[in-house]
């Protein structure tokens, strides 16, 4: 047993305990379990809309993508920020609604603003398909950190299994209260390595930070601008826009809005957040600095970089401690995923299946009852491997982004949506982001006669420009459909014409 | 929408039409390539921004737990 190995076990078994105990004589109602009995201040609220931040995509990936692609990784930090201005004004009144109308779920929102049960099954349904992906990830991420780090003596299916088992065992018994305490433990571990390495390693290999990417740009022309090509700079603007939109449209995030004890904890939350965030400069350091440190990294292999470069800096122990707060970035995310496709299943497709016949108390014991279901399921996609995986992630990003437009339409005080132009605009925007993902189309083929610039163009515009319309389109009908038979027979309407 | 809410526009300005016109490495401010210093420097305003339209913000001070709407009486929320 080597000395990273006893960081690693420690980190997930502090996890277990922390998640465990969080439960701390509460009784585990619906209420407590899925939205922490709408009682978290400030500061849970804060880690929990936080946690999003430090996921093993953007520990690993971040750092992945700034050793690999370089300048296109800032766009992380600014969706980022973006969507915390966004949260500033959407969030207070949908949990204003949530909490009036007691609402559990993400799908739960749309069922009770368009009055449809059925909405919700779609929406359910979306948010299904675009979870599981981002929980394999997650899992494994925790794979590839465990077996890095612990230099090979636990393999990463060993590791899967390990994790997925711990996470499903607190989740249970504490639910989100498990989340909020675990990311407690999460964020101060992340954050003191996260800021050791970002600024030692450049000291150490460089001199300094400037003298970093001096010698980047002496060696790499270009490489900390955006290309002219492909990742260029109208990728970039569009990226930003569609991920900042979609950033809270996540189940498990949308689902942490209900967590507050009042509105003011997300207006507060909109100022630091985006400054918190800026840790993931550090991240991005981590990255740069790896570039001509340990070169070669190809492919998926980029997103080895800040490990191959601890081992290759440090002492194991040192490394132990980065893989053990890598362990905890996959496992609070988890926690949170698993606790709203539970909540899903349970509440918004069993429950809504079965009319009136599920109360409460019997759709809390469903959902907890799924989460080792979901687990399998994850763990199952994830040993199965393959880059699939990845490509289902970045669909179920432009996926759950389907969910806004008719969301934030009925946050209007009267929304022009109606019930079949939200599900036909939401279904229209999928079955796009499905097409092109599935087939690989890019605006490059699809309109190859655009100007170089705008074929750059995230795709995912397209579908969400496809949504907008339908549900314009399909409102608008239904509208007129419906005030036409209102109007039937009064003489002035038919005057008119 | 509230006049001080447009503040918030800046911010996506700043993040989205901003980067068109500082896609360059060089000049290197303060050791960051000028894209990144760029954006790193949005964010920080951005933060700025934010606390500015709290502080000014009348919806802000609505989100007070115990405001009870004028006229309303709500014997139960006040126990």
């Amino acid at each position: 047993m080597n000395a990273a190995l006893v960081f690693i076990a420690a980190a997930a078994l502090l996890a277990l305990c922390l998640g465990v105990l969080a439960r701390r004589g509460r009784d585990m109602d619906l209420e407590q379990w899925a939205v922490g009995g709408r009682g978290f201040g400030t500061i849970f609220v804060f880690l929990l809309l936080a946690g999003e931040i430090y996921t093993t995509f953007t520990f690993l990936g971040g750092s992945g993508y700034a050793y690999g692609k370089g300048g296109p990784a800032y766009y992380i930090l600014a969706y980022g920020t973006l969507a915390y201005v966004i949260s500033y004004f959407m969030l207070p009144p949908i949990w204003r609604y949530a909490q009036q109308n007691r609402l559990y779920s993400q799908s739960d929102f749309f069922v009770r603003k368009y009055d449809s049960p059925a909405l919700g099954v779609i929406v359910s349904l979306v948010g299904l398909v675009a979870l599981v992906p981002y929980l394999v990830l997650q899992l494994k991420g925790l794979g590839i950190i465990v077996e890095t780090a612990s230099y090979g003596a636990i393999s990463r299916t060993l590791a899967i299994w390990i994790g997925a088992a711990v996470v499903t065992a607190y989740v249970m018994v504490s639910g989100v209260h498990a989340s909020a305490w675990t990311s407690v433990a999460k964020d101060i571990l992340i954050l003191a390595v996260v800021l050791f390495l970002g600024i030692y390693l450049p000291i150490h290999y460089y001199g300094g930070i400037g003298a970093m990417f001096a010698a980047i740009e002496h060696a790499k022309p270009g490489f900390l601008a955006l290309p002219s090509q492909g990742e260029s700079i109208w990728w970039f603007a569009s990226t930003v826009l569609l991920t900042a939109l979609g950033f809270y449209m996540w189940p498990h995030t949308f689902g942490s809005i209900y967590t507050a004890k009042r509105a003011g904890v997300f207006r507060q939350n909109a100022i630091v957040l985006p400054l918190y965030q800026l840790i993931l400069l550090f991240v991005f350091f981590v990255g740069f600095a790896a570039i001509l440190q340990v070169p070669g990294l190809k492919g998926p292999d980029i997103d080895l970089a800040l490990f191959r470069l601890s081992a290759k800096t440090f002492d194991p122990w040192v490394v132990g401690l980065v893989g053990a707060a890598g362990v905890l970035t996959a496992l609070v995310p988890g926690s949170m995923i698993l606790m709203a496709a539970g909540t899903l299943l349970a509440n918004n497709l069993v429950r809504a299946a079965a009319q009136r016949g599920t109360d409460d108390p019997r759709t809390a014991r469903l959902a907890k009852a799924f989460v080792p279901v979901v687990a399998l399921v994850a763990v199952w996609f994830t040993l199965q491997g393959g880059e699939t995986i990845v490509a289902l992630l970045l669909m179920g990003y432009s996926f759950v982004t389907q969910l806004f437009p008719a969301l934030v339409l009925s946050l209007a005080r009267h929304n022009p949506a109606t019930r079949a132009g939200a599900a036909a605009g939401i279904l229209a925007g999928v079955a796009t982001v499905a097409y092109v993902s599935l087939t690989h189309t890019t605006i490059r083929t699809l309109l190859p006669w655009l100007p170089d610039g705008l074929k750059d163009f995230n795709v995912g515009i397209i579908a969400l420009i496809v949504n907008v319309v339908v549900l314009a389109v399909v409102s608008l009908a239904t509208r007129s459909l419906a005030s036409g038979e209102r109007t039937e027979g009064m003489p002035h309407a038919q005057a008119r014409r | 929408m509230r006049a001080i809410h447009w503040l918030a526009v800046l911010p996506f300005l700043g993040l989205i039409v901003g980067p068109f016109f500082v896609d360059r490495v060089q000049p290197f401010i303060l050791g960051l390539p000028l894209l990144l210093a760029w954006i790193v420097a949005w964010v920080v305003l951005t933060s700025i921004i934010m606390a500015v339209i709290f502080v000014l913000d009348p919806a802000a001070r609505d989100d007070a737990p115990q405001a009870p709407p004028p006229g309303a009486s709500r014997s139960g929320a006040a126990r």
